[in-house]
């Protein structure tokens, strides 16, 4: 970043401390008579609009609306005396979101664990919404429980998905690549609004009349197949950097293709596209919204059932607010943390 | 691209070509055989829901009202009609959002590197706050926290324009066609073409002479003279203002955007303002550091450093990314169903509402979208090359 950033900095040689603060305010924000304009137009305008929020957060707003409907907006309408199973699933999942960030944190030591930790993942995942589903039901899944149930859910079982569709494209094998592709492009081209609503209205016209998933069932295989399309471009992209010497010592060995592929390349390229993953799985955790719109109730539709009643009228400005802060909290959180994760990556590894 | 090496085994080369074959064979009838299952599977249930499969329905009455259109429409006309209402609606809303987010998308990344700090943070905090909380919500926001929650019409907000915002939606002042118009647009042209020519002009003479000959000022001043003067010679007036005024119920002249066009319009400008400005500043840091300092070096001023030297370099950077965010825009007007404004999608569930024809509005949904996308592609592989072409 430093290296390549247009705006020229004049370092002076060590100024001292209380010159070194007007220096950085005169070149940064008076540098000319129109900056000087600009700062004080725009700081003019940051104060009011802070002031404004402020006085709106403090004396107008009516918070009562999130804090009597927090359990409703959290977890729905998971029976109470179930949440347990609630605690459990974040337990596991904060356990392995840790795993995952020592094993990828740049230490020699942990990257040992990175397959294993990957596998947990595909194994832990299904175990968690299993108890989860313990409580009754997926009807009982509801509110920022749902949101996370489907991103995490969604990203687990498409990154088999992508992979597959990955490989698929990479073939030499023309049918397999042809067909990798369309699908892969297809679905990249379509909004995500239709495929929800492919899922959720005609998935059940594609199977056996015996077969009636449920709601949370379709919305969820909607957004795997969604997202197993954008999966397989973040793997493929990893599958191009493995070097091609990499495979070509694989075959002078004398290993087979399968076992080229399962023992070499895999191996380091699902390694090198994990942070393209956490970004993937960034813009999922925003996109399960989308099924609000098609009559489930995850954070955004709970926070929508909540404003239609009468009880809480006109009070979207509050809701969205909180409904926004948690969003803005987990996406920010984790894409700061990819961030540095990928610029230690970035330094451990070349 | 490259791709795995088809395995060398000792037996010959023609037994690796009919296992490679036999593999294909084998996948492409797996993929047949799931496909015969699909479509067992479909034709039974339509069967037993009594729905048939075809498009002929698409040329029955639609007898449902659209909110807004923008092609003549009545609940007389067939499906297809409807359909392609909508669709005008997509196309409506993306279209002017387009040229909004990008303006806004570029004022951000420049100002996220302006030397002014506070500008900066200003921007960061946009960029932030819009690009990690999901469009859906922010939708719901402009919707349901501003527009529906503005006073009833009598009572609407009148800004300097004058621009009205009522709980009905936006009205702003439009400019109507005059009887003058087609003879003005003649004059502007002419004045456009002078305008370029004396641009090209001075611009060769500022490179071969080294005098500062201000092109681009003298070629506005002079398009924007020959406009305004044609403008006060012709007779008749070329664009007559028409600005809105409260009647009885509602509001009449100027041109009135409703609450979930504009809600749709600024939640989507203000959502893809912020990731075209990632890609604005991303495009401009990509441009190396000893690009700009050997431009003032030759004593070039900031603002041709930056039009000469630094966006030649950053468009190439920019414009694949920036084409991508366009169809991601486009994509995401497809949310219109949260907000009431009856954009593609929306029209169509309400056609499978009271049709059941589900198979059939989805394949004519997604393959809309989905020739957008194919045309962005092929435009983009003709822009690189153009591009590919320039460099060497």
């Amino acid at each position: 970043m430093a290296a390549t950033d247009p705006r020229v900095s004049i370092q002076p040689a060590t100024p001292p401390l209380a010159a070194g603060a007007l220096l950085w305010l005169r070149q940064n924000l008076f540098a000319t008579w129109y900056h000087a304009l600009l700062t004080i137009g725009t700081l003019w305008a940051v104060v009011e609009a802070l002031a404004a929020a402020l006085d709106w957060a403090l004396h107008r707003a009516r918070w009562e609306v999130v804090t009597s409907n927090l359990v409703l907006l959290l977890v729905g309408s998971y029976p109470r005396e179930e949440l347990w199973r609630v605690w459990l699933a974040v337990a596991v999942l904060a356990g392995l979101g840790v795993a995952s960030g020592l094993a990828w944190g740049g230490w020699e030591r942990g990257r040992r664990w990175q397959l294993p930790v990957v596998a947990a993942w595909l194994v832990l995942v299904p175990v968690v919404l299993a108890v989860l589903h313990g409580a009754g039901g997926t009807q009982v899944w509801g509110g920022f429980l749902l949101t996370l149930i489907l991103a995490v859910a969604g990203i687990t079982l498409s990154f088999p998905l992508g992979v597959l569709l990955a490989l698929g494209r990479t073939s030499s094998l023309p049918v397999v690549r042809a067909l990798a592709i369309a699908y892969i492009e297809g679905v990249r081209g379509t909004p995500l609004m239709v495929i929800l609503f492919f899922a959720l209205t005609a998935l059940p016209l594609f199977l056996p009349p015996s077969v009636r998933p449920d709601l949370v069932l379709r919305a969820a295989a909607g957004l795997v197949l969604f997202t197993a399309a954008y999966v397989a471009e973040a793997v493929r992209g990893g599958l191009q950097g493995v070097p091609r010497g990499q495979v070509e010592a694989a075959q002078a060995l004398g290993l087979s293709g399968t076992k080229t592929m399962l023992l070499i390349v895999l191996p380091q390229a699902l390694r090198a596209v994990i942070p393209a993953i956490v970004g993937q799985f960034i813009s999922l955790f925003k996109d399960t919204s989308l099924v609000a719109v098609w009559g489930l109730f995850e954070l955004v539709g709970v926070a929508q059932s909540v404003l239609s009643n009468p009880a809480f009228v006109g009070r979207h400005v509050e809701v969205y607010a909180f409904v926004a802060g948690l969003y803005w909290l987990f996406c920010y959180g984790m894409s700061y943390a990819s961030r540095r994760l990928e610029r230690r990556l970035g330094v451990g590894e070349r | 691209m490259n791709r795995w090496p088809a395995r060398l085994t000792v037996a010959g080369p023609g037994n690796v070509r009919v296992r490679r074959v036999l593999a294909q064979a084998l996948f492409l009838a797996a993929v047949a055989a799931a496909g015969a299952f699909v479509y067992a599977n479909v034709t039974r249930n339509l069967q037993q829901l009594g729905i048939p499969l075809g498009f002929e329905f698409l040329r029955y009455p639609a007898s449902f009202a659209i909110g807004e259109t923008s092609i003549a429409y009545q609940p007389s006309d067939p499906y297809l009609r409807a359909f392609l209402a909508g669709l005008v609606n997509t196309l409506r809303v993306a279209g002017v959002g387009i040229v909004l987010a990008t303006i806004l998308g570029v004022v951000a990344g420049l100002a996220r590197l302006s030397t002014n700090a506070l500008v900066r943070m200003v921007a960061s905090v946009y960029v932030e706050v819009v690009r990690n909380t999901p469009l859906l919500l922010q939708l719901f926001f402009w919707y349901g926290a501003v527009f529906l929650r503005l006073p009833p019409p009598d009572q609407a907000l009148r800004l300097p324009g004058p621009v009205f915002l009522s709980n009905r939606g936006l009205v702003l002042p439009a400019p109507r066609p005059g009887p003058g118009l087609g003879a003005w647009l003649v004059v502007v042209l002419v004045g456009l073409a002078v305008g370029i020519l004396l641009y090209r002009r001075l611009e060769r003479m500022r490179v071969e002479q080294g005098r500062d000959t201000r092109p681009g000022l003298a070629a506005v001043v002079t398009a924007a003279a020959v406009a305004v003067a044609g403008w006060a010679i012709l007779p008749a007036a070329p664009l007559v203002w028409s600005e809105p005024e409260m009647a009885r119920f509602n509001f009449q002249g100027g041109v009135m955007l409703s609450p979930g066009f504009a809600s749709l319009l600024i939640g989507l400008v203000v959502y893809t303002g912020a990731f075209i400005a990632e890609v604005v500043r991303g495009g401009v840091l990509a441009v190396p550091r000893g690009q700009w300092e050997a431009a003032r070096a030759l004593g070039l001023p900031p603002l041709l450093v930056l039009r000469l030297v630094v966006l030649p370099q950053a468009l190439r950077v920019i414009v694949p990314p920036l084409t991508s965010q366009y169809l991601n825009l486009l994509k995401n007007s497809s949310l219109a169903i949260a907000v009431a404004y009856p954009d593609v999608l929306n029209v169509s569930s309400t056609v499978v509402n009271q049709t059941g024809r589900t198979l059939e509005m989805l394949v004519l949904v997604g393959l809309t979208y989905l020739s957008f996308s194919l045309l962005t592609a092929l435009l983009m592989n003709v822009y690189n090359r153009a591009v590919r072409r320039g460099v060497s």
